[in-house]
């Protein structure tokens, strides 16, 4: 037997009609109408996305996720503990190698979607947030090699400050400022990156999957659809 | 008795030794280090590795 509780709870999960105006009601039925939960977290995948290729999106992302978690820890300790610890050098490490990862399969990923022509079918979005954090990420690391308080450091700062001061943006971005170095690599660029890439993730599941070409020699025209879930044919996809 | 990072050390250093300056291929106005080349042709080996290979599927229904 249902409670009155219950009723209210059920009820409050589709809105009440009398608070259909309210801004937390539209808001709520605007982004699920934009990203309904279906398309946010699908159980299968098109068939032609049972490829290798595919994967090097996700082993991006899990990249990040370890660059992210390490340097969180990294900045829970600090410079004192990374520099000098076994466990913090080793930290330090997996902050560096999962970086390297991270480029790795973003760039094989890149070249994947590139040769897909990845933005057809009303994807253009998805490619333009995808360079754009390539390119933010490169900020990130820059920085974070400006941050590593050893030689290595100081010879790229004063290799990059005639670069950056060549283009005039020395005045406000020294690269020889270990603070705001700092600063840029685990606030600011973090900050975008990850925005960036939440964005792009959502345009992916919104847009979907760019399809490969068909084997015909024409094109596909550049008013290629998006496939609807009906249209799209479904296999395991792993 | 050596401890562990020390023998980790030892193994990984045999393999290839990071002590010295790093070596640089020219090629005109171009200047690039091995190690980056070396990386560059691991993600192209890698990228066409994983356009060969066939993907394993799982028991579906398709």
């Amino acid at each position: 037997m249902m409670t009155a509780n219950t009723e209210i709870a059920v009820d409050s999960a589709s809105g009440l009609p009398e608070d259909a105006d309210q801004l937390t009601a539209k808001l709520r039925h605007a982004a699920v109408a934009a990203l309904p939960p279906e398309r946010l977290m699908p159980d299968r995948q098109p068939a032609y996305v049972a490829s290798w290729i595919y994967v090097f999106g996700v082993l991006t992302l899990a990249a990040l996720a370890v660059v992210i978690a390490t340097g969180l820890v990294l900045a829970i300790f600090g410079p004192s503990w990374w520099h000098v610890s076994t466990v913090g050098l080793f930290v330090n490490s997996l902050h560096l190698w999962s970086v390297e990862v991270f480029f790795f399969a973003m760039v094989v990923h890149l070249w994947g979607k590139f040769f897909m022509a990845a933005w057809r079918g009303r994807r253009r979005a998805t490619w333009i947030t995808g360079v754009v954090s390539f390119v933010v990420s490169i900020g990130a690391a820059f920085t974070g090699y400006l941050s590593q308080q050893n030689f290595d450091s100081q010879w790229i700062a004063t290799q990059a400050k005639d670069g950056i001061n060549s283009t005039g943006a020395g005045a406000i971005f020294n690269v020889t400022n270990f603070g705001q170095m700092l600063m840029w690599h685990i606030v600011l660029l973090p900050m975008v990156v990850v925005l960036l890439v939440a964005g792009h993730v959502l345009l992916v599941r919104l847009r979907g999957v760019v399809p490969p070409f068909a084997p015909s020699k024409s094109p596909a025209p550049e008013s290629d659809p998006v496939p609807s879930a009906e249209e799209i044919p479904t296999g395991d996809g792993g | 008795m050596p401890t562990f990072p020390a023998i980790m050390s030892q193994l990984f250093g045999s393999l290839i030794n990071l002590h010295g300056p790093g070596h640089y291929i020219h090629w005109g106005f171009i200047q690039i280090s091995v190690a980056n080349l070396v990386l560059i042709g691991l993600m192209v080996v890698v990228f066409f590795a994983a356009i060969l290979i066939p993907f394993r599927r799982h028991g579906g229904r398709g």
